[in-house]
This record gives C-alpha cells, sequence and structure tokens, in this order.
C-alpha cells in the first residue's frame, strides 16, 4: 500500500544543444497532470549532468527530448554513463527527429522506447504510468 | 440549418463567422486602412507593382556536413532555378562552439554545415560569386562573428563590401522568447546588434543587419497574433537601441527585415502578413517620425510551417507546404523558402528540396496567383481578419509596454509562457480531436512505406576535428592572441566590435575561441525556466 502511494520520479531534459522545447515542456506539463513528480531540467544539459541529476534525485525514469540529429552519440552516452554508475535500472525513454533505423538500433542497445513526431501525449503519460519504481 | 461544428475557429482561436458582410467592415475605410500598393499604411504591400515588377525570390534553407557538402548543395539550387542562397548552420556554430570542443560531440554537421574558422568559410562559398547572389544567414547569438568571417571572405576576393548584398538574422530578442540559442544576456546582445546595425550603415549599405523573425516564436507553439505581436514588438526594441545608440532612423530603418512563418490557416495568415505591414507602418511613424517612406516599410522573408509537417504519411506535407507557400504569396512576402516533405525525419534529401522549390515555381509560373497585386484587398472576411489581428497585437503591445519593454517581459518569463500556453492549448485540441491533422489524428495508416531520408556520417565530425587541429597548429598564435586580445579591450570599452572581429578571424581565430573572449567581457545567461 505504501508503495502505491509514492508517485514516480520523472526527469525530463533536453540533452545536446538544441533548445527545441516545445515538445519536452508539453510533455512535462501533462506528466505533472497526470500526478507524477516531474524534474524538468531545462536546456543544454550535458549526458554527464543528466545522470548526476538524475541519481542525486532518484528518479525512477529519465525522458530526453533531442531534435538535433545527435540522437546516436547523446543516448548511447546516457546509457554508458547509467551503467558506470550502476543506475542501469534507471528506465530511459526519449523522443524527437529520429529516424527509424537509428531507433530500432537505440532501442536494442537499451532505450527502453523512443517517441516520434505526432504520437499522442497521453500514450506517453500511459507509458510512463506503467513504469515501476526503480531500486 | 445544422451546421457540422456548434463553432468554428481560426487557427489562432478567433471565432470564425458563416459569411462576412459590408457590416463587419462598418466604420472601415480603404483609404486609411489600405492605402495603393506601395503607398502608407502598404497593407496592399511595400512596392506599387509587386510580383509584376518581380517575382519573389525563391530560397531554400540549406546546410548539412562539411562546407564542401553544403556549397555543392548551394550549387544544385542554384542550378535548378533558385536565387538567393540561405545557410543553415549546425548547432555547435549556432552556438558558438568549435567543432573539436566536447559539447560539439555528435552535433556537428547534423542539422546544419559546421563553420568553426574562416577556412571553413571560404569553402562553404568557393566559386559562389558574392557580388552576384544574395546570402541569407540562420545565425544569431555568433551572428557578428560568422558576418565578419563572411566580409574577411569577400575582401579576400577583392569584393568591395558596399556591392554585398544579403541578411544576417542576427535577431537575438527571439532567441530567448522562442528558439533558445543565446550566448551572453539580452542588454550585450542588444549591444552587438547594434553595432552591426552601425557597420552595416557605413561600410555595407546593401545588407541587412536584422531578420527580426517570428518563425521561431510561431514553431515554438505561439498563435498567429502572438507571433506578429511579439516579432514587431522586439523589431521596435531592435530601432529604440539603434537610436538610442545615435544613429539617426532613416540610416538603418530601410535595411530592416522581417520573417514569418507560413501556416495552415490560409486567410488567417494572409491577414498577418498584411496586418504585420499595417502595424509596422503606423507604429515606426508614430514613435519616429522617419522622412524616408522606406524606414516604415516591412519587407519579410516567410518559411513554411515546419511544425506543420508530419512524420506520417509524409507524402502529405508536400500539399501542405504549398497551401502554405500560397498563404506566403498571397501575403505579399518578398522571398520564399518551402519545407521538403521529408524534414520530420531528417534534413532533406536532393529530390525533396527540388519537389519543394518545383512548388514555388508552379505557384509562380502556372497558377496566375502573382498577377494581380493583393488580390484578397477588400474581402469582408481578410479585411475584418486583418482589423482583428493588429488590434489583438496593440494589445499585446500594451501589455509589454506595461512590463517596461520586451528585455523585462522575457526575464520575468512572459512571452515564453504565452507561447507555452497557447502550444498546450492546441495540442489539447489535437488529442480532443477538435482539430485534424490528416493522418495523424484521422485517416491514419497503420502501415506506412518508408521514404528515402539524407544521413550525415561520421566522417565528417572527425574531418572538422582534424582540420581545426591543423588550423591551430599552422596559424601566428602570437598574431591571433593579440587580435583576441584588441577585440576584448575594443568590446569592454564600447567601441564597435565589427572591426576588431574582422581582424580577429584573419588571424585564424576560431569561433568558439571568439565566442569564449567576448563571454568573458559581456557575460553568459541562463534563462528563467517556465513550465
Amino acid at each position: 500500500m505504501a508503495i502505491a502511494s509514492v508517485p514516480l520520479r520523472i526527469l525530463i531534459g533536453k540533452v545536446g544543444l538544441d533548445g527545441h522545447d516545445r515538445g519536452v515542456k508539453l510533455i512535462a506539463r501533462a506528466l505533472r497532470d497526470a500526478g507524477l513528480e516531474v524534474i524538468y531540467t531545462g536546456l543544454h544539459q550535458t549526458p554527464e549532468q543528466v545522470v548526476n541529476t538524475a541519481i542525486q534525485e532518484d528518479v525512477d525514469a529519465i525522458g530526453l527530448s533531442i531534435l538535433s540529429g545527435a540522437h546516436n552519440t547523446l543516448f548511447r552516452r546516457v546509457l554508458e554513463l547509467l551503467k558506470e554508475q550502476e543506475a542501469g535500472d534507471i528506465v530511459l525513454f526519449g523522443g524527437g527527429i529520429i529516424p527509424d533505423e537509428d531507433a530500432t538500433a537505440l532501442t536494442a542497445d537499451g532505450v527502453k522506447v523512443l517517441f516520434g513526431p505526432g504520437r499522442p501525449i497521453q500514450e506517453i503519460v500511459t507509458f510512463v504510468k506503467g513504469l515501476k519504481p526503480h531500486g | 440549418m445544422q451546421e457540422r461544428k456548434p463553432r468554428f475557429t481560426s487557427l489562432s482561436g478567433f471565432d470564425t463567422n458563416r459569411v462576412y458582410t459590408h457590416s463587419d467592415l462598418k466604420d472601415w475605410s480603404p483609404d486609411e486602412e489600405l492605402g495603393a500598393p506601395g503607398q502608407f499604411p502598404y497593407t496592399r504591400g511595400v512596392y506599387p507593382t509587386m510580383y509584376r515588377g518581380r517575382l519573389w525570390t525563391m530560397r531554400q534553407f540549406a546546410g548539412f556536413g562539411s562546407s564542401e557538402d553544403t556549397n555543392r548543395r548551394f550549387k544544385y539550387l542554384l542550378q535548378h532555378g533558385q536565387n538567393g542562397l540561405s545557410v543553415a548552420f549546425d548547432m555547435p556554430t549556432l552556438m558558438g562552439i568549435d567543432a573539436d570542443a566536447s559539447p560539439a560531440h555528435g552535433e556537428i554537421g547534423h542539422c546544419g554545415v559546421s563553420i568553426s574558422s574562416l577556412d571553413d568559410m571560404e569553402r562553404l562559398f568557393e566559386d559562389i560569386p558574392l557580388d552576384q547572389v544574395t546570402t541569407s544567414m540562420t545565425i544569431n547569438g555568433p551572428a557578428a562573428v560568422i558576418f565578419a568571417m563572411y566580409l574577411a571572405v569577400a575582401e579576400k576576393r577583392g569584393i568591395r563590401l558596399e556591392r554585398l548584398d544579403g541578411t544576417l538574422q542576427n535577431d537575438i530578442l527571439k532567441e530567448y522568447i522562442a528558439q533558445k540559442e543565446w550566448l551572453y544576456p539580452p542588454e550585450p546582445s542588444l549591444r552587438l546588434m547594434t553595432d552591426t546595425i552601425a557597420y552595416c550603415s557605413e561600410h555595407v549599405p546593401k545588407w541587412h543587419p536584422v531578420s527580426i523573425s517570428g518563425y521561431h516564436i510561431r514553431e515554438a507553439g505561439s498563435t498567429a497574433v502572438q507571433e506578429l505581436a511579439f516579432t514587431l514588438y522586439d523589431g521596435l526594441t531592435y530601432v529604440e537601441a539603434a537610436v538610442k545608440a545615435g544613429l539617426p532612423v532613416d540610416r538603418f530603418a530601410p535595411q530592416l527585415s522581417f520573417f514569418f512563418n507560413a501556416h495552415n490557416d490560409l486567410f488567417e495568415e494572409i491577414a498577418k502578413f498584411r496586418a504585420a505591414r499595417r502595424l509596422w507602418a503606423r507604429e515606426m511613424t508614430r514613435r519616429y517620425r522617419p522622412g524616408d517612406p522606406r524606414s516604415a516599410q516591412l519587407r519579410c522573408h516567410a518559411q513554411t510551417a515546419g511544425c506543420s509537417l508530419t512524420a506520417q504519411q509524409p507524402m502529405n506535407n508536400v500539399v501542405r507546404t504549398a497551401i502554405q507557400a500560397l498563404a506566403a504569396v498571397l501575403g505579399g512576402a518578398q522571398s520564399l523558402h518551402t519545407n521538403s516533405m521529408d524534414e520530420t525525419l531528417a534534413l532533406p534529401t536532393e529530390d525533396a528540396v527540388k519537389l519543394a522549390l518545383r512548388t514555388q515555381q508552379i505557384i509562380a509560373q502556372e497558377s496566375e496567383v502573382a498577377n494581380s497585386v493583393d488580390p484578397l484587398g477588400g474581402s469582408y472576411y481578410v479585411e475584418t481578419l486583418t482589423n482583428r489581428l493588429e488590434e489583438a497585437a496593440l494589445d499585446y503591445f500594451r501589455r509589454l509596454d506595461d512590463m517596461g519593454g520586451m528585455v523585462q517581459a522575457i526575464e520575468r518569463g512572459f512571452p515564453q509562457r504565452e507561447i507555452l500556453d497557447a502550444s498546450q492549448r492546441y495540442q489539447r485540441e489535437l488529442e480532443r480531436k477538435e482539430r485534424i491533422i490528416v493522418g495523424v489524428n484521422e485517416y491514419v495508416e497503420s502501415a506506412e512505406r518508408p521514404i528515402p531520408i539524407l544521413k550525415i556520417g561520421q566522417e565528417v565530425e572527425r574531418e572538422q576535428v582534424a582540420r581545426l587541429s591543423d588550423l591551430r597548429k599552422c596559424r601566428d598564435s602570437f598574431k591571433m592572441a593579440g587580435a583576441v586580445e584588441a577585440l576584448q579591450e575594443a568590446t569592454a570599452c564600447g567601441e564597435n566590435v565589427m572591426p576588431y572581429l574582422i581582424d580577429a578571424v584573419k588571424a585564424k581565430a576560431t569561433l568558439g575561441e571568439i565566442c569564449t573572449a567576448l563571454k568573458e567581457v559581456l557575460g553568459t545567461y541562463r534563462e528563467p525556466v517556465v513550465l
């Protein structure tokens, strides 16, 4: 019972250099409105900053938005750092302008799911609410 | 009689009547609200003949990979009938970061061309006659540095600066509002921008030193009204800064240019372009009483709405783009970029970008819409919309005035929050199917055929990093350091930075080195997080 009353903690952020934050902010708002605890990092985060914040804030999942084309490098770097910090149980998901081919390879490498343009926000909320608390 | 919906609204949320009649324009005087084309308040267009005299410039925004890759794409576009260049830079360049700096890793050449030094800039424009093409450069935070590189390339080729024609986006306020690519805090950024305006007015008179942009504000989720209001208010802020710096308004205002989005709501968009011209003419005249009529004329570039394109059924994007391009043309834009159908997936392929260019050529040559100036002038509906947009924008002007101006409003997060709220409203409308996007929330297909997309190889990054390492080894580092130091001193003393920037880029200081040196003097910025 006690577990069920603790809302999931989710880090939502922008990694890399691009400043397109329209989508990420809508998602952060939607998750917050759905009763989750959202930690929004703001723009221009490095993978190191994201992983450090995720561990400090003890989040259950990290959702990252990338629209600059740097997804292959940045998502993999975050996965690598999570593993190094022994925090591989934190779920990583994301979205952005990501070609199918890259998305398939990234999910094979450990990104839980990537949401492309046009996906309903409710679908993302449902996905996040279905996650289990980590640890 | 029963109608399809209880309420019809424009994309920006204006209620739309079943029909518009003369009663909607009761106190409306065509002499006052329209004037003739080329006459105050320029509602019908800034030139008497408009497209009968000359068609709009077809200017496709292009850039990817290395400077050689983009140089080849430029030549391809020129070969296929494009008549102006428009450079897209990659994220590190836009953020003033060198290709070999760690934050640039993974980003090189992905959403534009990578430019870190004067050598890159020379390769970008190899064999392109800079005195015969017009070049637009979408760069803001480091705009003055990139401009200095362009001027240095021209000088090196013996082209006199007064022959150069083109546009520098250089619109820093909308970065804090929407696009989020800033380097320094707002006030020092305004000063750098004023330096470029002053330098152009003296040395590069045909150049447009700033393109005051609503495009990115709209892409960030604003309504047409917010796009119009925030953009024009930014413009007035720039004029005020330049006037305060001692420039007479007629020395620079005729060279200001604007850049708007062309979105889905055809009539609302046409009205937006018309309202923008009228509002700018009236505000400039009221505030500054310019002697030169060109100081009150709003000339603009337009780009179709990237955010309206869908990854689902991407071929549909060709149709969306055609309708949006038509809005820009019926709205009287001076130049136009049409997006390619594959841009929700990656940068466009050659074939996709050619189809986008052909879309403009078909509108220009086959539809006959360019035969008559402002063909919708006098339409009850379009004139009503034009009035409403102007009034709603003026309402925002008053709110911004009350806050003490745009810089103060940005620091309070006001325009950012207005845009975010608008984008959330729109998203909710989509999710409730109050608005339909074909292929996304209606007429959905489960299996889709993939289309070819452009890929940027990792060799681009390796090559750029190697080149920079060579450049650092081969340059006269003593001379380079001296030029950067002189730049810092001039910046601190409030001198115009442009001559010092030109010296620094010629001494092979890199983009990142120069921007870092300027940050030491001007400071850095962290935005207030608005959620």
